[in-house]
């Protein structure tokens, strides 16, 4: 099956491009010819915009184990529907993802009822336990494209030192969550006026700068290739830029709501805004706004973190933290793009390209040759955000009643129309 | 009638207006009480509940004790030892409660915030007797009530709150209600019992309690909550003491006049000497206590009639 894309803006992050043009999509690869084939099917993008479809690192699926809070396939179907075409797993199930024997599992249920592309990774340490690393070797070989414990952090510092001698050896990326976990152990929000006036426990964003030196100075001691899933506070923001500045292997990113709520946002106790780490003041936010759009920060994700309605429908301090984002991410993104923060190649540069980049995959790009994931949306139409409509079995989005701008219109993976938004 | 809250989850919510309103009818509930017959009927056939998820003693029993002289029938839910221990979250407590008709919830929970998911769920009036390190806003009222009897008014004061501000929801409350009022507040206390972000609270801070106590008309001592301390945030209780606990050397740096409070229950020789806490000259700690019941039988029927006065909600 050939594809005609034309009238289209086209995103391209490598070039770093945004202009109307055509591309051709034979099977599961881009052509960037601009003249159609007699066997094409033509699509007139009416002057709206494709772009690389969005590779989201740090997705939790919650299969294997609580298949009521999110399954593969609902997954898959949110993704599809919010333009990601590449879901790149966390290992933190139930059990969690530490042997090739649960990896393949994920991975089959996957590729057999999830729309898009799914990418695994493995925890760092078995039983997310901190203490042994996981079969690094197999795992790698099963298809893992990253290690990580998720927000458990590894708190000996030799075995975490080990873990990434190991897994530099390996050429494996390892994923590390930079929080001191002991200084913000129980907290809820970031520490400050408006969390002493809701009693809640709180933790200073100085505990991610505490974790994040502490991890930059393994990687500078073990030189292996390590990104910071979410960097959320100016005050880490040097300690990432100088390890950048020498030559150290680091990448970090940084959940969309990072970048589009802060910590007033929880008002009076609502739990659809606590994740982790807490939101953030304004100050941070706009300075983490800054550091994706000079590229310091590289990578936005989701942090897509289902939880049911039992677990949010508690006391602040007692319910579970994290929102699900897979099918807002793009449109919470266009906040950012219609503020002038960042413009649309430079946000698929943090949504696709870098990300792909970073993980070894093909996707992310609009050049002749990349695979033919594709996500056509309208970046202005305006909506409501209903809950109850998203895709996802969890409805936990902190966007729920707020005004959004940018559609979905067509999804494409591997030049198979996965999604298509009927208006 | 200006008041028109619907709850009482906290000052914050509050105005000038409401509070100066509730303390004006807790000033004649004052006189009721100190009479033989201590009766009104003004929540006459009204069932309240108290609902105590943490443990107390002095605050239940005036609630208790508020809701009786009101004439409602007041039942009291241990909470600690009922079907919480079963699992039953929050919510499902509040709806099978809910179910019963109420007319008043007097809730404590060890959990900032609670009181406010719970009033989300019920209709009827929802007093908060203390959530977590939130909110306390009757023993808030209560000073008020003993400050403006004993200095004769309660804007243009300048008072010290000192001790344990960080775990202390009884010092939100009134930093919210002594601000709201035009009070000069301070907070006196060691760096380590200081809430985050104080420096934009519109309140003054002092390490040194000679100092926070200069020249101030009201001395508001704190417990130090050691059950609610995760550690390390005082060397030692005999040096808190020494740096922190009011005794009458300290105390001679206020005015002459000032008065000596305490929300209660008192740790003798941590926070306060016991002497002190007994002179009837300076301590109006037993006064507190006092208004306390008028404050709380004045909130009950505010609330009640505000009820009464706006559409009636249907349950979601």
């Amino acid at each position: 099956m050939s594809l005609y894309l034309h009238n289209a803006r086209l995103i391209d992050p490598e070039a770093g491009t945004d202009e109307i043009g055509a591309l051709r999509i034979e099977g599961d690869k881009i052509h960037r010819e601009a003249v159609p084939q007699g066997s094409d099917e033509q699509i007139d993008c009416g002057g709206k915009c494709l772009a690389p479809g969005i590779v989201d690192l740090g997705v939790k699926v919650c299969e294997p184990g609580e298949r009521h809070k999110e399954s593969f396939r609902t997954a898959g179907l949110a993704a599809a529907r919010g333009g990601v075409t590449t879901i790149v797993t966390r290992p933190d199930t139930i059990p969690c993802v530490d042997t090739p024997e649960t990896l393949e599992f994920a991975l089959r249920r996957g590729s057999e009822v999830a729309p898009v592309r799914i990418a695994q990774m493995s925890t760092l340490t078995k039983a997310r336990e901190g203490r042994e690393m996981v079969e690094m070797g197999f795992l790698k070989d099963a298809g893992a494209v990253a290690f990580t414990d998720g927000d458990n952090v590894v708190t000996d510092t030799k075995v975490l030192s080990r873990a990434m001698t190991y897994a530099r050896s390996l050429e494996a990326l390892v994923m590390g969550h930079p929080q001191e976990p002991v200084m913000s152990a129980g907290a809820a929000v970031t520490s400050g006026k408006f969390a002493s006036l809701r009693g809640l426990p709180a933790v200073s964003p100085m505990a991610e700068r505490i974790g994040l030196e502490r991890d930059l100075a393994l990687v500078e001691m073990t030189g292996v290739a390590y990104h910071a899933d979410q960097i959320t506070t100016a005050a880490a923001l040097p300690a990432l830029a100088r390890a950048k500045q020498a030559g150290l292997n680091v990448t970090a990113g940084v959940s969309i709501h990072h970048l589009t709520l802060n910590s007033l946002d929880v008002g009076e106790y609502r739990t659809f805004f606590k994740v982790k780490p807490p939101l953030r003041d304004e100050d941070d936010r706009v300075a983490i706004v800054e550091a994706v759009a000079a590229g310091l920060i590289d990578v936005i994700c989701s942090m897509h973190t289902p939880q049911d309605e039992e677990s949010k429908r508690l006391p602040f301090e007692e319910a579970a933290s994290g929102a699900v984002g897979l099918e807002t991410l793009l449109p919470a993104a266009m906040r950012l793009y219609h503020a002038g923060a960042l413009d649309l190649p430079q946000l698929w540069r943090a949504m696709a390209l870098n990300p792909a980049t970073r993980l070894g995959l093909p996707g992310g790009r609009l050049s002749d040759g990349a695979p033919s994931d594709l996500v056509l949306f309208d970046p202005d139409a305006p909506f409501v955000l209903d809950r109850w409509s998203l895709a996802s079995k969890s409805k936990n989005t902190p966007f729920d009643g707020q005004r959004l701008q940018g559609r979905v219109l067509r999804t494409f993976v591997a030049g198979q129309e996965v999604y298509a938004h009927n208006a | 009638m200006t008041f028109r809250a619907q709850h009482l989850l906290g000052i914050e919510r509050l105005s000038p207006v409401e509070i100066t309103e509730l303390l004006d009818l807790a000033d004649q509930y004052v006189d009721l009480n100190r009479r033989d017959v201590k009766h009104s009927e003004v929540l006459a056939g009204l069932t309240q509940i108290n609902m105590f998820f943490e443990n107390s003693t002095r605050t239940q029993a005036s609630f208790e004790l508020a809701g009786k002289r009101l004439g409602a029938d007041v039942m009291n839910m241990a909470m600690q030892a009922s079907s919480v221990k079963k699992g039953e979250t929050l919510i499902d407590t509040a709806l099978t409660l809910n179910a019963m008709h109420p007319d008043l919830l007097v809730v404590r929970h060890p959990q900032s915030g609670a009181v406010d998911l719970l009033a989300q769920k019920v209709n009827c009036a929802v007093l908060n007797a203390g959530d977590g390190k939130h909110e306390h806003p009757t023993q808030a009222l209560l000073d008020a009530l003993t400050i403006r009897r004993a200095k004769g008014r309660l804007h243009r004061l300048s008072i010290a709150i000192c001790g344990d501000i960080a775990h202390s929801r009884v010092a939100r409350s009134n930093i919210l209600l002594l601000g709201k009022m035009e009070n000069r507040v301070r907070l006196v206390g060691p760096a380590t019992l200081m809430p985050s972000g104080i420096a934009e609270f519109g309140v003054e801070v002092f390490e040194d309690m000679r100092e926070g106590l200069a020249d101030v008309d009201v001395v508001m001592m704190l417990r130090l909550q050691r059950e609610r301390m995760d550690g390390g945030f005082i060397p030692s209780e005999r040096e808190y003491y020494h740096r922190y606990g009011l005794d009458s050397e300290k105390l001679s740096c206020a005015k002459e006049d000032a008065i000596v409070m305490h929300p209660g229950p008192m740790n003798r020789g941590v926070e306060i000497d016991g002497t002190l806490a007994d002179d009837i000259n300076r301590s109006v700690i037993q006064e507190q206590v006092e208004m306390g019941v008028a404050v709380r039988m004045a909130a009950m029927e505010l609330l009640v009639k505000a009820r009464r006065a706006a559409p009636r909600e249907v349950m979601a």
